[in-house]
């Protein structure tokens, strides 16, 4: 009977000592692949998901790695990702658009066939795709900068005249020249990287980055007066106030002229120097504003200037 | 009398000749081949007959297959946007696995059993004996952390890794320096740490496929079993060794019926085609699909005691 009760303590300690074997070398092995997965979490910028794959975290979850979206691709442009450290998810579709953009294909082939949605079905146009956003990251060594006449990623651009458009602007170095600088806009940039791909120089000007390091994110509490007013058809504050300077002693601004002049001492009326241009404003601005205003007169303490510029009327 | 390991297999050849002893085998390895070339004809020559590879694939462009344990893990990582399709697909490839044995996976479709059962014939033309002692419930924790894994990390974080994905894709995506890294780890685990080491005690895919497989009608059974004369040949190719004796003479013993009721069991065939004896032989229900005899098989299996004994053991 002892001996029975024996050897099942022996029974069930083996027991016990081999599942806690078990569990500990597996609590091992996934504490490793857990580590790997976190690491591998934020996909590398230079890899770009094909269009209509959902946001990163939701993508690893939902992407089974089937590489169907591969094998649909008529340009063979997605690669799935081989195991390793810098890689995308292993197994997971990705383009790299300097050596292999995305054609943006009309009928968007490789989202069908997805078996669960990781390539969102409900995308239907290629141009509502926004697999990243271009960037024109180098200013130094894009051409159009230095003067010349490029704007291949303007004319490569499947959104033509939309995504990238031209803006012109006064060539300072020449003085004489325009400058075509390409300028791209995130309402309308699929993140294709047609134009990554075309960039002319040795390493691209332009890259398509993914759109969490190439957009910022404007505090939400922000309203632009400008969309307001154009929303409410009319100014938000009527009227309009009067802008009030508030200048150092001594300076004026001219507000119909537009210049900032230094009151001489002395200098009875219309005889300062403007700081901006060296010329003397127009005379009768400057008198009107320097005559002491009558007393009594209407609107004569409505003016801000009155007190902004204390201490004029007194050098008279 | 066992037969000594330099002599295995002989005696099957010398009563059934060289494709005899290995038509299971065979057969397994065209399956395994085929299905490869299946997958890789659509890129070479343009027919998709199959396209993707085995975590999802496209049948001829129209039947949509889903992998149960990427689902799974799917699941568990909290994704449920997907779509009537993954759910069509996974529906098909678990009712075709539990009607056949799910581990009719490991032997017959896997690739990394290619590479195990290389490693095994190595591990006895070396006469390599020692293993590390690894519980075969290990695959069953590994399951249940694959699980756990994706829950925590939001991702199917074991298909970083999963070596049956990796091979698989590198043998139809194109194979680089993961993919060859996987194959000699695997190999050399199974060679130089654990006598099936991989696929009978860590591989959590198998073990889901033994989950899926259990009520399986397909099953190896043992008709002949009163022929058997102890050689434990097919204890020394079966790569769950630990299955055979209920099928045997030790079930006979104890009344059990004749066939491999384990859902362990890969249906891999190597013990049919090992036994000189013909012992064993596929079967449905109690319908043999292959060997001869089967008087005793069907004796057993007509009994009800029998029959309540399978259903406890599935």
């Amino acid at each position: 009977m002892a001996a029975g009760n024996g050897t099942g303590n022996m029974n069930r300690r083996r027991f016990l000592l081999n599942m806690a074997r078990s569990a500990a070398g597996v609590s091992l092995l996934a504490l490793g692949v857990g580590l790997h997965a976190r690491s591998a979490k934020a996909l590398p910028p230079e890899y770009i998901r094909p269009p209509g794959a959902l946001d990163e975290d939701k993508f690893l979850s939902a992407c089974i790695r089937c590489g169907v979206c591969v094998r649909d691709c008529p340009y063979d442009i997605l690669k799935l990702a081989e195991l390793g450290g810098d890689n995308p998810a292993t197994g997971t579709p990705y383009f790299v658009a300097r050596t292999g953009p995305c054609e943006m294909c009309e009928d968007i082939p490789c989202i069908p066939g997805c078996p669960t949605n990781a390539l969102d079905h409900s995308l239907k146009d290629i141009t509502k795709a926004r697999m990243g956003l271009a960037v024109l990251i180098d200013q130094e060594t894009c051409v159009a900068f230095l003067g010349l006449r490029c704007e291949v990623c303007y004319n490569v651009c499947p959104v033509r005249g939309k995504a990238i458009t031209l803006e012109y602007q006064p060539n300072k170095r020449s003085g004489r020249h325009a400058l075509f600088i390409p300028v791209v806009h995130s309402e309308h940039c699929t993140g294709c990287g047609l134009c990554e791909k075309a960039c002319i120089l040795e390493r691209e000007a332009i890259k398509v980055l993914p759109i969490r390091l190439a957009k910022g994110e404007l505090g939400h509490h922000y309203r632009l007066g400008w969309q307001e007013k154009a929303r409410r058809k009319g100014s938000l504050v009527s009227p309009d106030e009067t802008h009030q300077f508030n200048l150092p002693e001594g300076v004026k601004y001219d507000y119909e002229t537009g210049r900032v002049y230094r009151v001489e001492e002395g200098a009875p009326q219309g005889a300062g120097k403007s700081l901006r241009d060296g010329k003397a404003p127009g005379a009768a601005p400057a008198a009107r504003e320097m005559a002491p205003a009558a007393p009594g007169a209407p609107g004569a303490l409505s003016n801000p200037l009155d007190v902004l510029n204390r201490g004029i009327r007194e050098a008279e | 009398m066992a037969t000594p390991i330099e002599q295995l297999g002989q005696d099957a050849i010398a009563a059934k000749g060289w494709l005899g002893a290995h038509k299971w085998f065979i057969l397994r390895r065209l399956s395994q081949v085929a299905i490869i070339a299946l997958f890789s004809i659509g890129p070479i020559g343009g027919v998709w007959v199959l396209k993707g590879n085995l975590a999802g694939s496209w049948v001829l462009d129209t039947v949509p297959l889903v992998e149960p344990f990427v689902f799974l893990q799917m699941l568990a990582a909290g994704m449920f946007g997907f779509l009537t399709t993954t759910l069509i697909g996974v529906a098909i490839v678990v009712a075709f696995y539990a009607l056949v044995g799910g581990r009719i996976y490991c032997a017959w479709v896997c690739p990394v059993n290619i590479i195990t059962d290389a490693a095994a014939w190595v591990r006895r033309r070396l006469g390599i004996s020692q293993s590390a002692k690894i519980s075969p419930q290990t695959r069953y924790w590994m399951l249940a952390a694959v699980l756990v894994l994706a829950l925590l990390t939001g991702q199917l974080a074991y298909e970083l890794v999963n070596p049956v994905a990796v091979v698989h894709r590198g043998l139809i995506f194109g194979m680089g320096a993961g993919f060859w890294g996987m194959v000699a780890g695997i190999f050399l685990f199974d060679l130089l740490v654990a006598r099936h080491g991989w696929c009978s005690h860590v591989c959590p895919m198998g073990a889901m496929y033994s989950l899926i497989g259990a009520p399986a009608a397909l099953k190896v059974t043992s008709p002949n079993r009163a022929k058997c004369d102890d050689c434990m040949e097919c204890f020394e190719v079966c790569p769950e060794p630990k299955i055979l004796p209920a099928a045997l003479k030790q079930g006979m013993k104890r009344g059990l019926p004749a066939l491999v009721d384990s859902s362990l069991c890969t249906r891999c065939g190597r013990c049919i085609d090992i036994c000189s004896k013909d012992v064993f032989a596929f079967g449905v229900g109690g319908v043999l699909l292959s060997g001869r005899a089967h008087e005793e098989g069907a004796r057993k299996g007509a009994s009800g005691e029998k029959v309540e004994s399978l259903k406890k053991a599935s």
